[in-house]
């Protein structure tokens, strides 16, 4: 069953000198039940902003220029920021933004966060009930729950503060959650008991899809079961975990792929891979590809032919000339 | 094992936080030498000191028993210090003021230079340095701290450092919030920059594969202690302390098995 649809996507911020940045553009993809989304990609190529319009949350400078997501069929265009926190934000959809851990209100409880969260959302709870359900969940996520639940943010480890702001997200049972980097602040081990706590969470249909957005490819491989490679606002390559990782065809993903830096013995000698140059400038109108300028591939042509998807080796590239 | 060119040596240093039973002992009798023009990185845990570490290094925090020398004298001025000694902050957004533009901030840096380069020059400095770190100049004019991303306000910050050039860096998680393709970049330029400057750079991170494709040593901690110091290969081919062993086996790679 399609959970989460998304056609055409474009998003625009306006910025005070009347610019428009076309920070996302023409990203489509869906989602089944159970499914996790990984998106990797070149720093400020829009993971973020895309997550924003993905949960149909438009506060400006930022602007849907075109395009449609739904949720479990129900649309989020044209909606009010009011209408879109009251009824889809926590309840539909859930976001965990970039350094959330780190921004948790310092002068309140862990337990009074959580059950504003569903105070808010379901009218006639009692302070009791609540507490009875925030205790029941809190239990599933592996840490004293008596003591996380009484604590003030400091009074926690990252990775305490981190499995809180996932467990908050999550209480409401969201169909979708939106993670942006999640684990990229946190070292290694403690990165570990979160994501063993997110598979467990899915696994017990507390939520039933997931993006996941890092920078970290190993960890994608891991985590995701399907990968978008993105690049100045656009997928670029959409498969399996498997296919990106291990046979990428797009050449940036391939780029991409030859920087990974792995810690395995005898790897030192290796050079990860550098590309020159920076991505296009996403105010002006791009005509050809727009990875062209910097593709160790490019033909003349590629510099003003658009690309579109199309399928190669059973998954999604945006380049003609891969094969 | 203390040298006396050591550009950093520390001796039993120590430093506590609060007083009392709450007495937080975030750097725990530390011994260790950082040669000049050596690549070092810090690897651990969240919480096991390497910041503290690291912005003693800086002139920041003071031991508060034990020694650490800088060229054999301890920091007493940190605007002389930091003439010298540069530093990549963990938080991005924090270190830039959000009411300036990046430019006239990036343009700032050089007040602490002892001779100012020439206007031409400055400005130049800054093209180099942006391109170095994938950005296009232009794209930042006019631009102010919020009106970037993550990657981007994390790149302003390495911008400073090529812009200042250095004899020492201290960088703190510098590329946690980049692609690796930029990563591969900034490194090429670091390196670059290093050999032209002889400059001697101590990494903080939990990125294990960035510490052992750059570092000449890597320095294990945990709870405040250096459990381990070696080459890259010593210390990820024959851990010999235990929290090296589960700090390596945690790391995801792609060819092994990681959550069963
Ligand atoms: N408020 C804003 N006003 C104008 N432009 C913005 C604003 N916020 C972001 N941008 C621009 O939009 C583009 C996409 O930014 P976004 O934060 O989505 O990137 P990202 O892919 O999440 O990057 P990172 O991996 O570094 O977090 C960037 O070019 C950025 O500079
Ligand atoms: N200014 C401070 N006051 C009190 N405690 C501190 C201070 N700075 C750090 N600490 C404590 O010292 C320990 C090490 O912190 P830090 O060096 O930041 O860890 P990390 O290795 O994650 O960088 C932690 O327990 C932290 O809470
Ligand atoms: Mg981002
Ligand atoms: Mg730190």
């Amino acid at each position: 069953m399609t959970l989460f649809e998304v056609e055409q996507l474009s998003l625009h911020y306006l910025t005070r000198f009347g610019e428009k940045i076309h920070a996302v553009t023409d990203v489509s993809f869906t989602m089944k039940k159970g499914e996790i989304l990984g998106i990797a990609g070149e720093s400020g190529c829009g993971k973020s902003t895309l997550v924003n319009g993905l949960m149909g949350l438009f506060i400006p400078p930022l602007y849907p220029t075109d395009g449609i997501v739904k949720v479990a069929g129900e649309s989020l265009m044209n909606r009010t920021p009011e209408d879109i926190r009251k009824n889809v934000l926590s309840r539909k959809v859930s976001m965990i933004p970039q350094g959330a851990f780190n921004a948790l209100n310092p002068t309140r409880k862990i337990k009074d966060i959580a059950a504003d969260v569903i105070a808010a959302h379901m009218k006639d709870i009692d302070r009791k009930a609540i507490h009875t359900r925030l205790r029941e969940r809190f239990d599933l996520f592996g840490m004293n729950t008596e003591k996380v639940l009484n604590s003030y943010p400091i009074q926690l480890t990252a990775g305490e503060r981190q499995r809180s702001v996932i467990g908050i997200s999550t209480l409401l049972n969201p169909r979708m959650v939106i993670a942006d980097e999640p684990t990229s602040a946190l070292d290694v081990s403690t990165q570990k008991i979160v994501i063993k706590m997110i598979f467990n969470l899915l696994e017990k249909e507390i939520f039933s899809t997931m993006i996941f957005i890092t920078h970290e490819l190993p960890l994608l491989r891991h985590v995701a079961d399907t990968i978008a490679i993105m690049y100045a606002g656009e997928f670029v390559e959409l498969g399996t975990a498997e296919q990106i990782i291990f046979d990428p065809r797009h050449p940036y993903t391939k780029a991409l792929m030859g920087a990974m830096l792995s810690a395995e013995a005898g790897q030192k000698q290796k050079k990860p891979t550098a590309i020159e140059g920076a991505p296009p400038n996403l105010a002006k109108p791009i005509t050809g590809c727009r990875f062209a300028e910097r593709c160790p591939v490019a033909k003349p042509q590629c510099h003003h032919t658009k690309q579109n998807m199309r399928i190669i080796a059973d998954r999604q590239v945006r380049c003609e000339y891969a094969q | 094992m203390l040298n006396k060119n050591s550009i950093f040596a520390a001796n039993n240093c120590t430093r506590e936080f609060g007083t009392g039973k709450k007495i937080v002992r975030a750097v725990d009798n530390t011994t260790f030498s950082i040669e000049s023009g050596e690549i070092v990185s810090i690897v651990g845990g969240s919480g096991c000191g390497k910041s503290v570490l690291a912005k003693m290094m800086l002139g920041l925090y003071k031991p508060t028993d034990g020694t650490l020398l800088y060229n054999n004298a301890p920091v007493t001025n940190t605007k002389i210090h930091w003439r010298e000694v540069q530093a990549v902050f963990q938080d991005p957004f924090s270190c830039f003021n959000q009411f300036f533009t990046i430019r006239s901030q990036l343009k700032d840096a050089f007040g602490i230079l002892q001779e100012k380069p020439s206007h031409k020059e400055i400005e130049k400095r800054i093209d180099n340095a942006l391109l170095a770190v994938n950005i296009k100049p232009h794209e930042i004019s006019g631009k102010y701290p919020f009106e970037l991303s993550g990657g981007q306000m994390q790149r302003m910050l390495l911008a400073r450092i090529f812009i200042l050039r250095p004899k020492v860096l201290i960088a703190d998680e510098p590329t946690s919030m980049v692609d690796a393709c930029v990563r591969a970049n900034i490194l090429d330029y670091l390196m670059k920059l290093k050999e032209e400057l002889k400059m001697t750079i101590v990494f903080v991170t939990h990125d294990i594969g960035l510490a052992y494709y750059v570092s000449d040593r890597l320095f294990i901690m945990h709870n405040g202690r250096i459990v381990e110091q070696g080459t890259p290969d010593e210390v990820t081919l024959s851990p010999r302390s235990e929290h090296t062993v589960r700090l390596l086996e945690d790391i995801p790679e792609i060819h092994r098995a990681w959550i069963c």
